[in-house]
């Protein structure tokens, strides 16, 4: 039986490993790649060894900055990258929760000015693991339980 | 570097503090200075609050400044749907300075990004209140005759009282402060709160009733403890008049001990506590304007 990949292999781009199967159509949001040009393919529900099954995306001709990739970090946080040049893996990245997030996630406080008018939200992440995002407006904090990805 | 607004107590420095007590004081020893001269205050109150809104205007027209605003949104354009945005950016270009209580928690942080002119926090929902902090704080140094070494009480609502939440915040950047809390468990302070205590190796201590540790106050701060609050209403019929201050409690209170209240007061310091010396719950009212004005001064830069 010939082995066969589920999502083939790209010449050159980034990989996405290891997202949570929940969070695929988020991350795809947060990058834009619903908006991308590139070659775009992605798996979910994948068997994994460390996961509960996964998610994988490969985009094409695409490499992304530290900065962009770890957005995806609230909702894939053990996501991997792996950046492919020539069919090889050439590098490897492992997301981290920024300092700060913006506009990504909605703020918990039906009071805050962000839920009442058309703002974008700004929080500074003050845990990591577990994660608890402080509201720059109203101050209060959004705890992982209770966060609710735009 | 100076803050630009001032929305929440963090906001400004240790050392913007301190000098607002100057200025306060000076205001208070000189209230004739019309550094506002010329100058246009816009005073924006989205939702009513008489003592806070007369208490700035008070400052503003000891200033020498103009006031523009309104003092409940509907009155304004809010009743026509704009936006906070819209309107804060409209304000900005007639005033040079917009003094803001907003019903919505982070209204005034968001203002200030949106305005061109400095913006101060006069309450936006039960986030801050930072005004208030200060004139407790000008109230407490004018009386003890310094912010280092104070034993404060605060008593009542900690849970929800944004007012000793921000005070607790005030005076942890001083040394050596000593925190005793009298609160109905319901309503005890919260971790956070304590959590920050604690990583500062500052002290504090819990207490379910008035007892005789009062006698080593140097402030007593009161709040109120609200009925809503209370899921039950046999919690709060339970506890509502354990948390009253009566005359007759004062009796070894230390002669420095002043009682602060950030008003209203409802039965929580009970009529008879008044004629007391150590009732300071209306200066301390009188004390808001002296800050206030201090407060715009800094800001605008005008000593």
């Amino acid at each position: 039986m010939k082995k066969q990949l589920n999502v083939s292999a790209i010449k050159q781009g980034t990989v996405i490993d290891h997202i949570p199967t929940t969070a695929l159509f988020k991350v795809i949001s947060i990058l834009k790649l619903d908006q991308c040009k590139d070659m775009v393919t992605f798996g979910n529900n994948l068997d994994s060894k460390v996961m509960e099954g996964k998610a994988i995306i490969k985009v094409e001709n695409r490499f992304f900055k530290d900065k962009e990739i770890n957005k995806i970090a609230l909702v894939a946080p053990h996501a991997k990258l792996n950046t492919i040049k020539d069919y090889e893996v050439v590098e490897k990245y492992v997301v981290e929760i920024p300092d700060e997030i913006q506009d990504i996630a909605r703020c918990f406080n039906p009071k805050c000015i962000t839920n009442n008018e058309n703002i974008d939200t700004h929080f500074e992440v003050v845990s990591k693991s577990p994660v608890a995002l402080k509201c720059r407006y109203c101050e209060k904090i959004t705890h992982e339980d209770q966060m609710d990805i735009k | 570097m100076n803050a630009k607004n001032l929305i929440s107590i963090t906001d400004f420095s240790k050392e913007e503090y301190l000098r607002i007590m100057e200025l306060a004081a000076d205001f208070e020893a000189n209230p004739d200075q019309r550094l506002l001269d010329g100058k246009v205050v816009a005073t924006l109150f989205f939702e009513p609050s008489t003592r806070t809104r007369l208490s700035f205007e008070t400052a503003i027209n000891r200033l020498g400044g103009e006031i523009i605003g309104f003092s409940d949104s509907s009155s304004s354009s809010v009743t026509k749907g704009e936006t906070l945005h819209d309107t804060i950016k409209m304000v900005s270009n007639y005033a040079d300075l917009i003094v803001m209580r907003h019903p919505l928690e982070g209204s005034a942080r968001y203002a200030s990004e949106v305005s061109d002119v400095p913006v101060i926090n006069a309450g936006d929902g039960a986030n801050q209140h930072p005004t208030q902090t200060l004139l407790d704080m000008y109230s407490i140094l004018k009386t003890q005759e310094r912010l280092d070494d104070i034993n404060l009480f605060m008593v009542g609502d900690l849970k929800y009282g944004r007012t000793v939440h921000s005070l607790l915040m005030a005076m942890s950047y001083f040394d050596n402060p000593i925190f005793n809390f009298i609160a109905p468990p319901e309503l005890a302070m919260p971790n956070e709160y304590k959590l920050y205590l604690e990583s500062k190796g500052m002290r504090y201590f819990e207490h379910t009733e008035f007892t005789d540790i009062i006698s080593e106050a140097d402030i007593i701060y009161m709040t109120r403890v609200q009925k809503e609050r209370f899921p039950d209403p046999v919690d709060y019929e339970k506890v509502k008049n354990v948390y009253i201050l009566r005359n007759k409690m004062l009796k070894h209170t230390k002669d420095n001990m002043r009682i602060l209240h950030p008003l209203p007061r409802v039965n929580e310091i009970h009529t008879d506590v008044d004629s007391n010396p150590k009732a300071y719950y209306f200066e301390q009212a009188r004390n808001g304007v002296y800050t206030r004005m201090a407060i715009i001064a800094h800001l605008l830069n005008l000593k």
